[in-house]
């Protein structure tokens, strides 16, 4: 991250789309002060994870490294930065939709898609399995519990839904 | 008699199913009848989800905000994760009315409306404001006699535009819910970090993750407690399931039990670990067990 970064390679068009996002303008006041990385759970044990060079990476449009750089996807979403940012700034959210950008442009990792591909299909990020199956039966339980488990057509709603906003192309398994 | 939809998510019926009945037995005996929200999905889960594709994630939130809203009631989570995604789909859309019109064409495919009608309550914010502390402590027979580390977790008290649970850097509702049981809340290091499991991190990188989930772990043995205590499934599978992982790629042993705040109140009010699926755990702690199957002793 040492080279220079020449103006004529950023790309405006990217900085004024992630600005949409609810709030975001407020990432044109961030002076840098870092109280976001230095407060930073994830940094303590990743320090080259810095949410302050990748809002910084934003704000000047630097489009290509930002959605294809490897830390992008290390934030927990705590929200302890966006609490503690003096200027207001929602890093956390501003973050999510430089995420969603970088989905929308085909970059995705893989476990990313099993997640997504496995709600889209049972309507759970964690479905039920044999052994818990058993641990209700135990607990006097009815086998499946009361949500699209137990309930087609509630589960049809969920693939219909899935289905109008495209999430289930925008997150299949690149050939 | 209090009523709300109990919006179950994923990972405690599915994983922890002990959490799921310890809720409703605690919940009914304060007087709350939780209604079952049928045909429930994933929240969807905040951290994934909202950022693949803001409208999916809005709009399947939305529509289990609008399965409790088509039941007149209030919803109600056990789970940060949940609460974090339908918190802020549910006030997002109350005020953004061009969102909540892309929403609703979407819901339209299934018959369904958001109308912004209810609330969206967390366990631990609803028993602070609602059935208060001292009602709390007269549900207890008998008094938990354990040291507990306190985990709030993050989507509980953040972001704490909306949810007015005071201070986000030193918050105390959790702790109070926690002492009014019996219990004694030791002050630990990094006391509200997170777990390390949200936004993704532990499905894509759980090495990173569990770092994370092991300065916890270590911060609370540390001090000496019984346990740890949290209010959310999410956080309860990485730290327990977390610690066999640990103990797979560091070769820290921790043998700490994880409770959820439903099953502690359940002991104090005199079900057994048993009853509550406290012995279901991943990591498995006899000691601990016998220690807290002499609290109530049945009912």
């Amino acid at each position: 991250m040492s080279d220079t970064i020449k103006t004529s390679d950023l790309d405006k068009a990217f900085k004024d789309e992630v600005l949409t996002e609810p709030g975001a303008e407020k990432l044109i006041l961030c002076f840098n002060c870092t109280g976001c990385t230095a407060g930073c759970t994830m940094a303590e044990h990743e320090p080259n994870y810095n949410i302050r060079q990748l809002l910084r990476m934003a704000n000047l449009g630097m489009r290509d490294e930002l959605l294809n750089h490897p830390y992008l996807w290390n934030c927990t979403t705590c929200y302890k930065c966006q609490e503690r940012c003096p200027q207001g700034v929602p890093n956390v959210d501003i973050l999510l939709k430089i995420r969603t950008m970088a989905v929308h442009s085909g970059i995705m990792l893989d476990n990313h898609r099993k997640v997504a591909q496995l709600m889209a299909k049972t309507g759970h990020a964690v479905p039920i399995n044999d052994d818990n199956k058993e641990k209700r039966k135990t607990l006097g339980m009815n086998e499946l519990p009361e949500t699209v488990h137990n309930y087609p057509d509630a589960l049809e709603e969920v693939h219909k839904i899935v289905a109008k906003t495209k999430f289930d192309k925008l997150t299949e398994t690149q050939s | 008699m209090s009523e709300l939809s109990f919006f179950l998510g994923c990972i405690a019926p599915n994983r922890y199913p002990g959490i799921e009945k310890a809720t409703k037995i605690v919940m009914e005996d304060l007087g709350v009848h939780l209604r079952e929200l049928k045909g429930a999905s994933c929240c969807p889960a905040p951290g994934v989800f909202r950022s693949f594709d803001k409208l999916t994630w809005l709009a399947l939130a939305s529509r289990n905000v609008v399965l409790s809203e088509e039941m007149g009631v209030d919803l109600l989570t056990v789970c940060n994760g949940c609460f974090g995604s339908l918190v802020d789909a549910n006030n997002v859309l109350k005020e953004d009315l061009e969102l909540r019109s892309d929403v609703n064409k979407v819901l339209a495919e299934v018959g369904r409306e958001f109308k912004g009608t209810i609330r969206v309550r967390h366990i631990m914010e609803y028993l602070y404001d609602d059935v208060g502390v001292e009602k709390v402590k007269e549900s207890i027979k008998y008094p938990v006699d354990l040291k507990v580390a306190v985990h709030y977790g993050c989507h509980l008290i953040k972001p704490s535009k909306e949810r007015h649970l005071g201070s986000i850097e030193n918050p105390t509702f959790f702790d109070e819910l926690v002492e009014a049981t019996g219990a004694e809340s030791v002050m630990y290091k990094d006391k509200n970090a997170c777990c390390g499991a949200g936004g993704g991190v532990r499905t894509s990188s759980l090495e990173t993750a569990l770092k994370l989930a092991r300065a916890k772990l270590e911060h609370a043995k540390a001090a000496g407690v019984d346990c740890i205590v949290d209010a959310c499934p999410f956080c309860h599978l990485q730290m327990d399931v977390g610690q066999t992982e640990i103990e797979k790629k560091f070769g820290d042993v921790f043998n700490m039990p994880i409770v959820h705040y439903s099953q502690l109140l359940g002991l104090g009010m005199g079900y057994t670990p048993q009853e509550l699926g406290i012995d279901m755990n991943y990591v498995k702690n006899d000691d601990f067990i016998a220690k807290i199957e002499k609290i109530g002793g049945g009912k």
